[in-house]
């Protein structure tokens, strides 16, 4: 059940992702980026991490990507014209794609992972709350990285507003 | 249950799918969702490495959501910031097209 | 009387009881039968609450053109059937025999897909939504969450819609509806974060329970000052997530024809209809559920309490929309960010405040 479940998002998340770059028309290629995440999105359900799901879904789906076609309709770029000036881009960047694929798939044919697990399984998790004990984690723990994360997105915001911006002529 | 390399396989194919994308487009905008599917392959890794195993040395379990978590916030940072520096570069340049923006070529 | 109040709850016991009776007769392995069992009980469920929700829309509809009707001094629809109660029916049926147009160079596929990417995620909101006591499809423990991040995804096929027109029109409504949705979704996401912090869980149950004791003082609309404030600023921006009037600058019938569903024409058009009435349906149901203690109250049964409470708001809602003009775009965007997104990031300092004093005097 579990593993029908898993062929059919993930081979619809390939399949989008593929879509994603082929696409010449850039809000096809977007509408296909959103299907990307809503299928991972299901796949973190069924790794029991219902919480990121939901961000997921939530800022990927929801934020980013609605950002993305904003700006495509904003700046209509149009449909993307074959070869450039570099006639070499795609065809070097299919090379460097697949050999990153063969090198990944060496290391995974190669790699043994240690199977100790941790504290938080999923069953305790469940007991929990995956929220409250996320939530205490990044109270604690992870205290200095969420503050330099809201830093960041502080910043991020001034940044985007001051380049956004249009300047007014004095 | 579901092997975890099958998972990592997955992020494999799509962080390459996302890497060939990010290279082959001309288009800043195609150039960010390029970027945007690579940060989601390395997300279902971290989460799967949770899911699966724990990782070799690290003190703190939960990890692996947490920094999922971390990352879905840099990317939404990342894609502001991105479009936006897209935008004052459509206005002073009038193109999108990453070949035209070359001033500060040596 | 204790009949009453379970009566759907005894009814699921009831089915899934003699859901296994028969399943034993197949002398199958206890897990294939527990598994065959969940698997029809929940598409019982999905069925009974996708008719019980089309139902509800109709229901809205009649009453939206009747309570205009009555607003504006008319008598509104009154043909067929009793006090034109099965207009919406004769509606419904007109919709499904006429044509469906598809615009030349419209973007074929995702003109087609937009209506059902609007309308599917308001149908999917509804699974966590807790009708009445022990009534809920499933209790996710994220499920405001599920409610704002499903909700969020209908977005994007309004903006498919306006963008697979190939219509001007449609082109502005779409790019209005998606800056108004994303605008509106920030303060209503603050506000249940208030909610949330004062329950400590994000599942509509636990919430619903917090708000049980008191004989309704300790629901979250009496929890002074954190609760009237949030309801104010989550109903306002409900209001427009769903592009109602005062809000419906997306679709202003004056200034862009119908917006992003300018195109459309017949079923597809259809559900575009539908989805606006499930989504405002959700927003109502999720303010119950998070203001006015879900389906708690006295004497009558729990799932009419609910009902009773929805309708309420179904009708201020109503009201507004009847009384109010258009706000212009620029109007509604510094609404969203200059006025209710403040209020609403004071009322969560406020809530995290007010939140152990409350707790201490037994508000809440």
């Amino acid at each position: 059940m579990d593993l029908i479940v898993f062929y059919l998002f993930a081979t619809l998340a390939v399949i989008a992702a593929l879509g994603v770059v082929a696409l010449r028309n850039p809000v096809h290629a977007a509408l296909c980026l959103a299907v990307v995440f809503i299928s991972l999105a299901a796949l973190y359900v069924l790794l029991s991490a219902p919480f990121v799901a939901a961000a997921q879904v939530m800022i990927y789906a929801g934020a980013i990507l609605i950002l993305f076609v904003f700006v495509i309709m904003l700046l209509s770029p149009g449909v993307d014209q074959g070869a450039g000036a570099l006639k070499w881009q795609r065809p070097l960047a299919a090379v460097f794609g697949l050999a990153l694929a063969v090198e990944l798939i060496l290391v995974l044919a190669s790699a043994v992972l240690p199977a100790a697990r941790g504290q938080y399984t999923p069953e305790r998790l469940a007991q929990i709350g995956d929220v409250q004990a996320i939530g205490a984690l990044l109270f604690t723990d992870f205290l200095l990285p969420f503050e330099i994360t809201s830093l960041l997105l502080l910043v991020a915001m001034v940044g985007v507003i001051v380049l956004a911006k249009k300047r007014v002529r004095s | 249950m579901i092997p975890l390399n099958f998972y990592l396989i997955l992020a494999a194919a799509l962080f390459c799918i996302g890497l060939f994308g990010a290279l082959a487009r001309r288009n800043a905008i195609g150039i960010l969702i390029g970027i945007e599917l690579m940060l989601n392959a390395v997300n279902i890794n971290l989460v799967a490495f949770w899911r699966y195993i724990k990782p070799a040395g690290a003190t703190m379990d939960l990890a692996g959501q947490i920094f999922a978590l971390f990352v879905i916030t840099l990317a939404a940072a990342e894609a502001a910031i991105g479009l936006a520096l897209v935008i004052a570069i459509y206005r002073s340049r009038d193109t999108v097209n990453v070949e035209d923006v070359n001033l500060m070529k040596w | 009387m204790d009949l009453l109040n379970n009566l759907f709850v005894n009814l699921y016991d009831w089915l899934a009881g003699a859901l296994h009776a028969l399943a034993a007769g197949l002398n199958l392995v206890k897990d294939a039968e527990n598994a065959i069992v969940a698997a029809v009980m929940s598409l019982v469920v999905i069925v009974v609450l996708l008719l019980w929700l089309v139902l509800m829309v109709l229901v809205l509809i009649w009453l939206e053109r009747k309570n205009a009707a009555r607003i504006q001094d008319r008598v509104g629809p009154n043909r067929v059937g009793p006090f034109g109660l099965l207009q919406p029916v004769a509606d419904t049926i007109k919709m499904f025999i006429k044509e469906d147009i598809v615009p030349t160079n419209a973007d074929r596929l995702v003109h087609t897909l937009a209506p059902i990417v609007v309308a599917a995620p308001a149908v999917l909101a509804f699974a966590v939504i807790p009708w009445g006591k022990g009534m809920f499809p499933v209790d996710l423990n994220i499920g405001v969450l599920w409610v704002v991040a499903v909700g969020s995804i209908g977005t994007i096929g309004i903006f498919m819609a306006g963008y697979g027109s190939n219509n001007k029109y449609s082109l502005l409504g779409g790019m209005r509806a998606v800056a108004q949705m994303v605008s509106y979704e920030v303060p209503q996401v603050l506000t249940i974060v208030a909610i949330v912090l004062m329950t400590g869980s994000l599942s509509l149950n636990k919430i619903v329970d917090a708000q049980s004791g008191w004989g309704g003082m300790q629901w979250y609309i009496f929890a002074f000052p954190v609760g009237p404030i949030a309801f104010i600023v989550y109903y306002l921006s409900a209001l427009a997530e769903v592009n109602r009037t005062p809000f419906d600058i997306p679709e202003g019938e004056s200034e862009i024809v119908a917006g992003h569903h300018t195109e459309y024409s017949g079923m597809k058009w259809g559900l575009f209809y539908v989805g606006e009435y499930f989504n405002f349906f959700l927003v109502c149901t999720i303010a119950v559920t998070l203001f006015f203690g879900g389906w708690q109250g006295p004497l009558l049964p729990p799932y009419v309490w609910f009902l009773i409470k929805v309708y309420a708001l179904i009708l201020l809602g109503m009201w507004i929309r009847m009384t109010w003009p258009r706000f212009r775009v620029d109007q509604l965007m510094g609404f969203a960010w200059k006025t209710l997104v403040p209020i609403a990031l004071v009322n969560i300092i406020l809530a995290a405040l007010a939140t152990p004093i409350l707790k201490a005097i037994g508000l809440i």
